[in-house]
């Protein structure tokens, strides 16, 4: 019997999860419980983040680890992935700032949390957060920024997505080193999050209050 | 008779650079002239000032004051950060505007946008900039990526300089592909051969690369002959500039623009003796890239941005492991050298101050953005000169009373016993001009020693 992925991956012990991987797909297992275990793994280390018992390079590690799981695993997956059960959020720098370390590890964690993310990536304009919520029809939506100009950039984003009348639709919340509960006032945003912890208990709070 | 530089203690060197900061040059090498004899009391007042903060062996006759702001002075004069890159006769004006309108006792100089021309001869692949990825009106953005692989740990560690211009420098401007094909110049040893070792400066793509490199030096001259004058100008005027240049910790060389912070991350679970062994390898080379900039500016301070060993970045072990060691080190090196290193510790340093404040007094300069002051008072404060927390949120969104009622509670928590100086926290480009003089003034009317 293979030891327990989860438990491998989620300490981060690299060769070893990847080998369980492989022995356990030559066996012929379901690749769907390969990933699920994965997915459990993740959970953990996205908890042990929140209790500081990780850091960010346990996290890039982990994601690293689970990138080479994936392409083993991928080939012989039929179609589709597991369901998303805790709704739609999507997640940007806004424009004019590129910091995305912040931003990645929001994505980390809501990824793990069970959010499905759509991470439009660094320098976002503000047409392109309200073309992807017009899309996707997300409820949430968050925006990372490092820089004094993202504070502005951040306004703009907020009042884009209110002349797109779809303020009411989404509820937003903002984060990134220099942002406090002033500049959540300055930028017409609901709420923001001091920590990427902090923005999944946000998304859990707004998506299950709907 | 003056003792040459070799058989100097570390703190007559330290002196020695004060006393070239405060006997400024013109371009041309000959005693700077100042507008008047007021500007050049107002000089040496503000460095005396500066300079007893850092040393905190007597109290300045009031706290200091700095402003070190990103690209706050192009907005504040209304001008783009494309103008600012292209047109160095406005970049040169902005910055001026900025410190005579605010009067600080230190500046950053006009360094901050750069010269975009240059950067466009070149084809910098590492930022993108206002015209060539970004708006005119924003500044420029760092595009982070792998521009040294996983695998290259031994080719730097083995040449740092080789692998810097053959294999780095190629891929961070597009058009010095030619770097790629140079020779290493350490084969030529005797008249056998010599001349097959000069081979590719006749191939088409070095030559290209040359043809490239005298156009963006004819340029960088352009550029700096324009940062000169600013220098001489602002000098003139009586107001000094903070540092003379910078150098990086070893982890954040690796880990910003050689293997990015996904890529250092990894490193440190697959390889970290190689990592270790490279941030040795850069260790010297900062030191001396710190040393050699003071000595030729004739300024002391050097600075340092911290930025992957933040709280949070970082478990304590990792940054006792991974970051502390190589940065002490250079700044222990720098210090040997009578430079004052200033590094700054960006966003939060609460966990990392203690450990941090294993360093001779007197001899470093702080900027503290969002870590407790008072706890950064109790810890390295105990040793160096701190300044800045001013917070860029309240510089943006505050009033002018907000501004000046933290200021002196900064006061009151920093300034007991020297060592502090008033400034705002991190590198703002945007903020209300009356916060940042209330800022400035709260500073003049708290900070007096009695
Ligand atoms: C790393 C870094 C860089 C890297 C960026 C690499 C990258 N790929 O992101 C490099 C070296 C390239 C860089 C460049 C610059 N930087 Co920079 N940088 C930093 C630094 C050191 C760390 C930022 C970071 O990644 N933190 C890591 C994250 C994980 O920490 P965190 O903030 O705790 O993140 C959490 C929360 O913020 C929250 N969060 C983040 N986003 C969101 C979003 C939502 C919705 C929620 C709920 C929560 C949330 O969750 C995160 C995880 O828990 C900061 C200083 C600092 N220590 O904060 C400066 C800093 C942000 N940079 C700054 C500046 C000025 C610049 C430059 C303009 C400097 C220059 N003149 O060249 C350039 C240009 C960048 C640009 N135009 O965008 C300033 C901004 C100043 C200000 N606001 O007043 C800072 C604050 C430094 C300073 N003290 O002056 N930088």
């Amino acid at each position: 019997m293979a030891k327990d992925l989860s438990k491998t991956l989620a300490d981060l012990k690299e060769d070893e999860a990847v080998a369980i991987v492989r022995e356990r797909l030559n066996a012929g297992e379901d690749p769907l419980r390969i990933l699920d275990d994965a997915s459990r793994a993740m959970e953990t280390v996205g908890k042990r983040f929140s209790s500081g018992e990780y850091f960010i390079p346990d996290l890039v590690y982990s994601g690293e680890i689970l990138k080479s799981i994936n392409e083993l695993v991928k080939p012989k997956l039929a179609k589709g992935g597991a369901a998303r059960k805790g709704g739609k959020v999507i997640v940007g720098t806004v424009a004019g700032d590129i910091h995305d370390i912040g931003k990645d590890i929001v994505v980390f964690m809501l990824d793990v949390s069970g959010f499905e993310v759509y991470d439009l990536g660094v320098d976002v304009p503000a047409k392109k957060f309200v073309e992807k919520i017009k899309e996707s029809g997300a409820p949430i939506v968050g925006l990372s920024g490092f820089l004094t100009l993202a504070y502005d950039a951040m306004k703009q984003t907020v009042q884009a997505i209110k002349d797109a009348g779809l303020r009411d639709k989404v509820k937003i919340m903002i984060g990134g080193g220099q942002i406090t509960d002033e500049i959540t006032k300055f930028t017409g945003a609901d709420a923001y999050g001091k920590d990427a912890v902090a923005g999944v208990t946000l998304a859990r709070k707004w998506s299950g209050a709907k | 008779m003056a003792k040459k530089w070799e058989e100097m203690t570390p703190d007559e060197k330290q002196e020695a650079l004060f006393a070239r900061w405060m006997a400024p040059k013109d371009p041309a090498g000959n005693d700077l002239k100042y507008q008047s004899p007021k500007a050049e009391k107002a000089f040496k007042e503000r460095i005396t000032r500066i300079k007893d903060a850092i040393q905190m062996k007597k109290l300045p006759d009031r706290v200091p004051i700095f402003v070190a702001p990103s690209f706050f002075p192009v907005y504040y004069a209304g001008i783009t950060p494309q103008e600012a890159m292209y047109d160095y006769d406005k970049c040169r004006m902005a910055f001026k505007k900025f410190v005579v309108d605010f009067e600080p006792d230190g500046n950053l100089g006009a360094y901050v946008p750069g010269p975009g021309k240059f950067f466009e001869i070149l084809d910098y692949k590492l930022y993108s900039w206002p015209g060539h990825g970004v708006p005119p009106e924003q500044s420029y953005q760092c595009n982070e990526s792998e521009y040294m692989t996983a695998g290259e740990y031994d080719a730097l560690i083995d040449d740092p300089s080789n692998f810097f211009s053959n294999t780095y420098l190629p891929r961070v401007f597009g058009k010095l592909g030619g770097f790629q094909m140079l020779p290493a110049l350490t084969g030529i040893l005797e008249i056998y051969g010599v001349a097959i070792n000069f081979i590719p400066f006749g191939l088409p793509p070095v030559q290209a690369t040359y043809k490239a490199l005298f156009e963006a030096g004819a340029e960088a001259l352009k550029w700096m002959g324009a940062m000169g004058a600013w220098n001489a100008d602002i000098t003139a005027a009586g107001f000094p500039l903070i540092a003379a240049g910078f150098t990086k910790a070893p982890f954040d060389v690796i880990g910003d623009t050689l293997r990015g912070t996904r890529g250092i991350m990894v490193d440190m679970y697959r390889q970290p003796d190689k990592l270790l062994e490279a941030m040795e390898r850069l260790t010297p080379l900062m030191i001396k890239m710190g040393v050699g900039t003071a000595k030729l500016v004739g300024h002391p301070v050097i600075f340092i941005p911290l930025h992957k060993g933040a709280d949070g970045f970082l478990s304590d072990e990792q940054f006792k492991k991974f970051y502390w060691p190589t940065l002490k080190k250079v700044m222990m090196g720098l210090i040997a050298e009578g430079v004052v290193p200033m590094p700054a510790a960006e966003g939060h340093w609460d966990s990392r101050l203690a450990i941090m404040s294993d360093l001779p007094k007197g001899k470093t300069l702080w900027m503290i953005d969002q870590s407790n002051i008072a706890n950064a008072k109790k810890t390295i404060g105990k040793v160096g000169c701190l300044f800045g927390n001013v917070p860029s949120d309240l510089l943006v969104v505050g009033t002018p009373e907000q501004v000046k009622d933290y200021v002196k509670n900064l006061i009151d928590t920093c300034a007991k016993g020297g060592g502090y100086i008033v400034s705002n926290g991190a590198f703002f480009d945007q903020a209300k001009p009356e916060n940042v003089h209330a800022m400035v003034d709260a500073a003049r009317e708290y900070g007096a020693y009695k």
